[in-house]
């Protein structure tokens, strides 16, 4: 119960734009959820809801067993945050950072520094760290902000959107960071508009769209939703293309996709590897020439799209802009 | 690596109770303090335009005024600096408390603050605090100046002292109204430029500089019950520089009571419609 977070109908709007629209969360203690989602879909303000910077309009939710619009200190304890927008002092150095952090939590002043240098060692920040942050290249900021949400062991942690705008490494370096307090028993909730991150990071993923949750589930429950598997064929030569979607209709569950410029062909199958051989011969007996083949499960990317695109982004998304200047996304 | 085996599982200090809130009022005034040591330039230069200012009205036109109670140059110079002490104490808070202010909302440190289990009002007083630091220097530098055109104190050292703790307590008030201003507009900019807005009325339709009672009626009313007029009044008296104590008018034979009234409503009120913002932000 620690370290669980439960979320029941949670509405926020701001004027007419409805930006969580009936939310319901439940995470398990040391869960991870990541809520998917394209821009303005609402997943800051959800994660806003939830740390207490934004006041439901209706619902309840539960963080760490404290209930967030009547214990909210109880909840800011037990939490750690990690913004979109690295908020660390670009005054302070790396180590007055950290220990302004842990001394507002509670820390006296010689146990927040020694948080501190911890932290600063564990980020590879050490010999940064009496340098202002201003200093810092992005990477660093990030690394310097998710510090700030661990400095006192939070039983939930929250990230928004954690790798925007970092480089590859150090993208890498904060996952890592990541899969180790996961691995240490936190409940992780992630926002993300990154498959790839989702899929890498998440146990559990809610796809948000328009304010609500649109699917939920494991990534391969989630990929197994959008179609199970499909063979997909890379033809050597161009004017084969059309015999190899002639001929993989022939097996597919539904007409195969086409497209051209990259010269591949692909049908959804019920019937795994001993399906795949039997294409092979089929293909090799009508003198098709292949560069690949392969039988693989959709990407969450085409899952995420199959998902949200049926739904067209309205004009009620730039009033999310407009109309809250608090809304991130 | 463990990434949390040292931290300790409880705080030692725990929200809520008094000694939390100072504490966490100390480390933001803390932090403040370090903001702007680290960019100096910033309290320096506002410093620059008060001085010029008091170079030209001493030595260009202390010549050209002439005030009831206050004839001839060294005795306009002598009244105008309470004018002066009470300006820039006023332009250097309102300015620094609502721009820093602002940018702690657009930076995203006030939602790292307010995700913190610390005091509602602890990031807003560690600003005043902060501004009040400032404005003790920015006191001390403006006396030396003062000293220098020839202003003096003639009723001792404890009346001084009096009449610089008014001028540190409206410096006070006018924090709140910067973070006040602060918390309301949505970018910095937005903060540097509404305080023209009202600064200058509050600092030139007064006794600053000139005598209300050569204004029309209105503007006299006005700059009778201007809280900084109050201030600067109460300030002569008690250093004992040129004054008008003939003006008849209800505030100026009372400045001291008004003064210390004004503040004081000043800070209460807009430290209440403040902290009600920031705990309510973004909702």
């Amino acid at each position: 119960m620690a370290g669980a977070l439960h979320a029941t109908g949670l509405v926020k709007t701001f004027g007419e734009v409805r930006a969580v629209d009936g939310v319901d969360l439940d995470v398990p203690e040391g869960g991870v959820l990541g809520l998917l989602g394209p821009n303005g879909a609402g997943k800051t303000t959800t994660v806003r809801l939830l740390t207490t910077l934004l006041r439901p309009d209706a619902g309840t939710a539960t963080v760490a067993g404290h209930d967030v619009v009547r214990e909210p200190d109880r909840v800011r304890l037990s939490i750690g945050l990690s913004g979109q927008f690295a908020a660390v002092d670009d005054r302070l150095t790396g180590r007055e950072n950290l220990r302004m952090i842990g001394e507002l939590y509670g820390l006296r002043s010689r146990a927040a520094r020694q948080r501190a240098d911890e932290l600063l060692d564990r980020f590879g920040l050490t010999a940064a760290r009496d340098r202002v942050s201003s200093t810092y290249s992005g990477g660093m900021r990030r690394r310097l902000d998710l510090a700030g949400a661990l400095v006192v062991r939070p039983s939930v942690m929250f990230l928004d959107e954690p790798s925007v705008g970092l480089d590859p490494t150090s993208r890498l370096m904060l996952w890592d960071a990541i899969e180790d307090l996961v691995a240490q028993g936190t409940t992780l909730l992630l926002t993300t508009q990154y498959l790839e991150e989702a899929d890498r990071l998440a146990r559990d993923i809610a796809v948000v769209d328009h304010g609500r949750i649109v699917a939920r589930g494991t990534p391969r429950e989630l990929k197994a939703q959008a179609g199970g598997q499909r063979i997909e064929v890379v033809v050597s030569w161009p004017e084969q293309l059309d015999p190899a979607a002639a001929l993989l209709a022939r097996f597919g569950t539904r007409a195969p996709d086409v497209d051209r410029p990259r010269g591949t062909v692909s049908v959804p199958v019920n019937g795994g590897v001993r399906l795949l051989t039997e294409v092979i011969a089929a293909l090799d007996a009508d003198g098709i020439a292949l560069t690949d083949i392969g039988l693989r499960r959709p990407t969450l990317d085409e899952v995420f799209l199959a998902l949200t695109e049926d739904t067209p982004r309205d004009t009620g998304r730039a009033a999310v802009g407009a109309g809250a200047p608090s809304e991130k996304e | 690596m463990n990434v949390s085996a040292a931290a300790p599982s409880v705080p030692e200090l725990r929200p809520g109770t008094a000694a939390k809130s100072l504490h966490d009022v100390l480390v933001v005034t803390r932090r403040n303090v370090i903001r702007s040591v680290r960019i100096p330039e910033v309290l320096i230069l506002s410093l620059v335009q008060p001085i010029v200012f008091v170079l030209l009205f001493a030595y260009l036109f202390a010549g050209s005024f002439s005030l009831p109670g206050a004839e001839g140059a060294a005795a306009y110079r002598e009244y105008m600096m309470p004018g002066f002490f009470a300006q820039t104490i006023a332009f250097a808070t309102a300015s620094n408390s609502s721009v820093s202010m602002a940018n702690d909302v657009q930076s995203g440190m006030v939602d790292r603050f307010r995700s913190l289990p610390m005091a509602r009002s602890a990031l807003l007083t560690g600003r005043t605090v902060a501004d009040l630091v400032q404005n003790v220097i920015v006191v001390a530098v403006m006396v030396l100046c003062a000293l220098m055109v020839g202003w003096r104190i003639h009723h001792g050292v404890p009346r001084a002292l009096a009449g610089f703790a008014l001028l540190l307590l409206m410096g006070y008030a006018l924090s709140w109204v910067g973070v006040l201003i602060g918390l309301s507009v949505r970018a910095p900019e937005a903060a540097a430029t509404s305080n023209f807005l009202w600064l200058f009325p509050l600092t030139f339709l007064s006794n600053a500089f000139v005598a209300p009672s050569t204004l029309p009626t209105v503007l006299r009313w006005a700059a009778e019950w201007n809280p900084l007029s109050a201030t600067v009044q109460a300030a002569r008296e008690l250093f004992g520089n040129p004054g008008l104590h003939a003006t008849g008018a209800w505030p100026a034979e009372h400045p001291v009571l008004v003064s210390v009234v004004w503040s004081l409503l000043i800070a209460v009120v807009c430290r209440a419609l403040a902290v009600r913002r920031y705990a309510s932000a973004g909702s």
